[in-house]
């Protein structure tokens, strides 16, 4: 059975159509590049996956359940979680915090009004586990406005490992990073267990091959391409997509 | 004990001896005013200030729960009667106005907010048969809770300083708990929160009619407290009123609405005695607050505060680098 499958998933935004008829079948355990010129429709496919937007057509399947009609905020609760291109965190709080409120996601003790959030030591001390994952356990109580982009990138995947998910969605985790940033960025995915499948979106081609098992190619909202790493490489449409004829 | 414990005792022991070291029944009466304006403005703080969201039909809510106790109690029912039914109505109609406007955050909010309170003032005046329009509905008498009389200034005073009080502690506990940071959470990314798996209009709504128990509980002070409700306790500015405690006070922390509520009401009735034109005043000292501490009072205070003490204490600071010729 299949991680993640994706079947006929069609979506336009009014006259453009972003995605066509796309296909994905992702194995347990396997790390998925998907590339794409900008404009491809990567991101739209990932919100369509995690069901920020609802497709048109097609169907979404997480381990063989088709999720396609689940709300969005139910699919964490199944094992998926994501990270965002533009880093989205909450600005006003310490990482630790950060990650706790990852953890709460996933807990009933979110509804909970009557106890203090200080106080529940597996939240924290679990929070304090994911930063110890990429790294960064020693600034845990540091504000977030006090920390580096490249930080700032690994939190945003501490907080997608914190609620151990199945599948994890990475979009663009090498954006705008350093190169020192970008190698402690990449320790901290190849350190990831091969319990988590991992799909990721990724133009930065160095880190990214190295990731890489398999390769889908989009290209205005289609697979063109798509197979092992070194088939995708070697594919001639791989250099039209990108280089032009 | 740090400085904020020691400002929380003395602050304690100023309120529960206030009857005795001020002069006059009417600054104790101002005294209760502040301390259930207060309530509301934390009810209100809730949402404007932790959930992000600006409601401005608030005083609405408040009407609502006065006129379910006044006419309550104009029906012959008796006070525990009338204080729960202003209550189960105010969260009642609170969980009405949330189903309504959480369609929207940001402006839309605000206008939805804005038309329901403009609705209930319409009725409220128009809905004669229920609210006795222009000329309102007294009341007769205050409630004795365990045989005390509430009659005298000071003892309604301390009556409003206990529920204050409880007020205060419910809201502390509610800001520091896992729901007051998934409220918090939603205020500053709601896409992400939704992405973590929180319901963000569920914790938005928890919110709402948290905010609306506390607004009921405000507005049955404030009917006993005058013995008397008509249209004009909901209006526009009142709504807005209380939008400005929460905003001068500090939106979003714990002692903001409190000091704006203070604030407020003093300039309204106590310096409204020497000063004709108070709200041009108001609207001045809103303006100072707007340039000096745009985070508001409590916020901007502290800030300034540490600010002063980096410049006059001498610290680790490296000063050969701040001496330094450039």
């Amino acid at each position: 059975m299949s991680a993640l499958t994706v079947k006929n998933l069609c979506k336009a935004f009014g006259g453009l159509q972003v995605t066509t008829h796309v296909n994905l079948s992702v194995e347990p355990g396997e790390r998925r590049l998907i590339i794409g010129p900008n404009g491809a429709g990567k991101t739209t496919l990932f919100n369509l996956i995690t069901g920020e937007i609802s497709p048109d057509a097609g169907s979404i399947e997480l381990f063989g359940r088709d999720i396609t009609h689940v709300p969005s905020r139910q699919r964490p609760h199944l094992g998926m979680a994501r990270t965002y291109q533009v880093i989205t965190l909450f600005p006003h709080d310490t990482i630790v915090h950060n990650v706790s409120l990852a953890l709460l996601g996933l807990s009933p003790l979110r509804w909970n009004p009557f106890i203090d959030m200080r106080r529940q030591g597996h939240i924290v001390e679990d929070a304090r586990a994911a930063l110890a994952r990429v790294g960064l356990a020693d600034i845990a109580e540091r504000p977030l406005a006090q920390t580096s982009y490249g930080e700032r990138r690994r939190v945003e995947i501490a907080m997608a490992l914190a609620q151990n998910p199945k599948v994890m969605l990475l979009d663009e985790p090498f954006a705008g990073l350093s190169i020192d940033e970008r190698r402690d960025v990449q320790q901290c995915l190849t350190a990831i267990s091969r319990d988590v499948t991992m799909v990721m979106i990724e133009h930065n081609m160095d880190v990214a091959l190295e990731f890489a098992e398999r390769i889908t190619l989009l290209h205005f909202g289609e697979v063109i391409v798509e197979g092992s790493r070194a088939e995708v490489v070697a594919d001639p449409r791989t250099r039209e997509v990108y280089l032009g004829r | 004990m740090n400085a904020r414990v020691v400002a929380i005792v003395i602050a304690l022991a100023a309120l529960a001896t206030l009857p005795h070291w001020i002069q006059g029944d009417y600054y104790i009466n101002v005294s209760s005013q502040i301390l259930f304006s207060a309530i509301f403005a934390l009810g209100l703080n809730v949402l404007a200030g932790y959930g992000g969201l600006v409601s401005l039909g608030h005083a609405g809510l408040l009407g609502i729960t006065a006129y379910a106790v006044g006419y309550t109690l104009q029906a012959g029912f008796g006070h525990p009667v009338a204080i729960l039914a202003g209550i189960v109505i105010g969260v009642a109609s609170m969980a009405v106005y949330a189903v309504l406007s959480l369609r929207a955050t940001g402006i839309g909010f605000i206008m939805i907010t804005l038309a329901l309170g403009e609705i209930i003032w319409g009725l409220a005046y128009r809905w004669i048969g229920i609210t006795n329009g222009d000329n309102g509905i007294s009341l007769h008498g205050r409630p004795q809770p365990f045989g005390l009389s509430l009659n005298s200034p000071a003892a309604f005073y301390y009556m409003t300083l206990v529920v204050f009080l409880i007020s205060l502690a419910a809201m502390t506990m509610f800001v520091r708990s896992p729901l007051g940071a998934a409220l918090m959470g939603t205020r500053d990314q709601p896409r992400r929160m939704n992405a973590l798996g929180y319901h963000v209009w569920a914790i938005r709504f928890w919110a709402c009619l948290f905010s609306g128990l506390l607004t009921a509980v405000s507005g049955i002070l404030f009917v006993y407290y005058t013995q008397f409700i008509s249209p004009q306790a909901l209006d526009l500015t009142s709504s807005a009123e209380v939008l400005l405690m929460v905003i001068a006070g500090g939106a979003g922390t714990l002692f903001g609405p409190v000091v704006g509520a203070a604030l407020v009401v003093i300039v309204k009735s106590v310096v409204s005695a020497y000063v004709t034109r108070w709200n041009m005043l108001l609207g001045a000292i809103f303006v100072v607050i707007v340039i000096f501490m745009p985070e508001g009072i409590v916020p901007g205070t502290v800030r300034l505060w540490r600010a002063a003490r980096r410049r006059f204490v001498p610290t680790a600071a490296p000063a050969s680098k701040a001496g330094a010729p450039p």
